[in-house]
């Protein structure tokens, strides 16, 4: 138990407001990633054209910390190669262990606002379910 | 109405009751999760203490006095629990909660006693363990499992019971308090109708015996399970109590030792009843430590308790019922809940408000509540699809709670749309 509250702005914001909750007509590659003890579900898509993330969205339901860290991750990955994306991925995934460097965590921006998770690990599945979804994608990419 | 708040002599026998709950005074926490497990009054943990301490021994089987002292003081927690519900001592099964007590019945009907074409009636209100084992038992049979609907407050109808039992129902699986809706059913009346058509009766009593006084031989029910862990007791023991001729009849669950009288290179016979149900060394300690639960809610009395966890569900929802976006599940009488409050914050995923409270030091269950067949009728019902699923927190009461505990929990629950960004 902590006083802190980890529902950000940021967090609050992309859960309410989400930039990249849609379906991409013409997606390269979609992969549904479910967490089946809470019932957070994610289908995540993206175009992918000459090694770049062209686009990428998500649809899917769950708590607000599976849903605005899709949006967050879909907002950061636009635009990178693969081997960028997975280093941001790889970033991410260390953040949430509390072993990323803060200039590393810089890196990932508004994904920043999800450092706290570190501190609840009954929630660390919710925030991770995104970029672990991202990661399976990239295999086919 | 009486307020609870400013009521000294609530407040000193909060303080009078709390004091015998280390866990309560270790953790700074409001404990609201008494539905999912009760905390354990130290009379509790010392009398388990106590009995490793001094009567330690594998019980029925040495000759030796210590394993005679296990076994008298198994068979004396034995006779306690059954004195407790109405019981004869003998049909009293220990089992390791209700879970596995409904295991037990449906496992050993589905071997010898249901058949196909015969029919279950379940309740839509089940927790997922009395439900599951009946869906098994028909996979197996292929008898019929039927379910018995509710309404959107969660009443059931018994003249909708009537028509769903006939010559072929064999058993009526109900609980007696839902975990989700947390109203009372009436289940000595539904016990009759069960009767009426030949079929037997399970209740779930997990919810209800540790709450109120519970009599088998009044609900004339023919077998009812609950789970230690619920009522003050350590985890890992619970209760099946069957109808002496129908655990009689009935074939062993599990195989092994103490269950056997003679045993042969082809086969064995089985004990009497309760052992034959008990293969394998038997969890003296828990069953001494439901003992002790059962001392100490005599101590305490139904009367204080009843009327300690009527005044805090009323004194909740009192408090939460002005905030905004809040939607009770169930009666919104706080009168037809049993200490158990189920809720939805409106465009709030449960975890989240689970977490939130968390961060304010309320600790109350998020999820399904093993009961998703109920909260997905009671949504079909409304014709509704609620954004997260069919999702939702609840608050579950005990009489060991006290006004803070409330009060902590309703202005956590005030700040929580707020804190998720909404007006």
């Amino acid at each position: 138990m902590s006083n802190r509250t980890f529902y950000n702005e940021v967090l609050t914001d992309h859960n309410i407001h989400p930039e990249n909750k849609f379906k991409i007509k013409d997606f390269t590659f979609e992969k549904e990633g479910v967490n089946p003890s809470c019932g957070d579900d994610i289908v995540l898509q993206i175009k992918y054209e000459d090694g770049v993330i062209a686009d990428a969205a998500f649809i899917g339901e769950g708590c607000a910390i599976s849903q605005a860290s899709a949006d967050i991750m879909t907002s950061l990955v636009k635009g990178k190669t693969k081997e960028e994306a997975l280093r941001l991925s790889d970033i991410f995934l260390r953040m949430i262990k509390g072993e990323a460097s803060e200039d590393e965590i810089a890196e990932l921006e508004e994904g920043s606002a999800l450092e706290d998770i570190s501190h609840m690990p009954a929630r660390v599945k919710c925030a991770v379910l995104g970029w672990r979804t991202l990661n399976e994608i990239l295999k086919d990419a | 109405m009486s307020n609870i708040s400013e009521d000294r002599d609530f407040e000193l026998d909060s303080n009078r009751i709390r004091r015998h709950f280390p866990l309560i005074n270790n953790r700074k926490i409001a404990y609201l999760d008494n539905g999912a497990t009760t905390q354990k009054p130290m009379q509790v943990l010392e009398a388990v203490n106590n009995y490793y301490e001094k009567n330690n021994a594998n019980p029925f089987r040495g000759v030796y006095e210590l394993s005679v002292d296990a076994t008298d003081a198994y068979e004396k927690a034995r006779a306690r629990v059954a004195e407790f519900i109405g019981a004869k001592t003998e049909e009293i099964v220990f089992t390791r909660n209700a879970s596995e007590s409904i295991n037990l019945v449906a496992y050993s009907l589905g071997i010898n006693g249901i058949k196909e074409g015969d029919e279950i009636v379940v309740s839509i209100a089940e927790h997922h363990s009395n439900f599951l084992p009946w869906l098994q038992v028909a996979k197996r049979t292929g008898a019929k499992v039927v379910f018995w609907e509710c309404d959107e407050e969660g009443n059931f109808d018994i003249a909708t019971l009537k028509n769903l039992v006939n010559e072929k129902t064999k058993l009526v699986a109900i609980t007696q308090v839902s975990n989700v809706i947390g109203r009372i059913n009436d289940v000595k009346s539904y016990a009759k109708v069960a009767r009426s058509v030949g079929a037997k009766i399970l209740v779930d009593g997990a919810q209800s015996v540790p709450h109120m006084p519970v009599n088998v031989k009044d609900l004339d029910c023919d077998y009812l399970v609950f789970s230690g862990h619920k009522m003050l007791s350590p985890m890992g023991i619970g209760v099946l109590y069957g109808k002496l001729e129908l655990l009689e009849e009935m074939d062993p669950f599990l195989y092994g030792g103490e269950m056997i009288e003679t045993v042969t290179r082809n086969g064995a016979t089985y004990a009497e009843v309760p052992h034959k149900f008990e293969a394998g060394t038997v969890n003296v300690g828990d069953a001494v430590g439901l003992e002790a639960a059962i001392d100490y809610i005599d101590t305490i009395g139904f009367d204080t308790i009843m009327r300690r966890e009527r005044a805090l569900t009323q004194y909740a929802f009192e408090l939460i019922k002005d905030i905004n976006g809040i939607e009770i599940i169930g009666s919104q009488d706080a009168n037809e809940h049993e200490g158990i409050i189920t809720f939805r914050v409106n465009g709030v995923h449960p975890h989240d408000v689970a977490s939130i409270f968390d961060t304010k030091g309320v600790a109350v269950r998020a999820g399904h509540h093993c009961a998703q067949p109920l909260l997905q009728h009671l949504y079909d019902l409304k014709d509704e699809k609620p954004t997260g699923g069919i999702s939702t927190t609840r608050a579950s009461i005990s009489f060991y709670n006290n006004v803070e505990d409330i009060e902590r929990f309703a202005k956590a629950l005030s700040e929580i749309r707020g804190e998720m960004g909404y007006e």
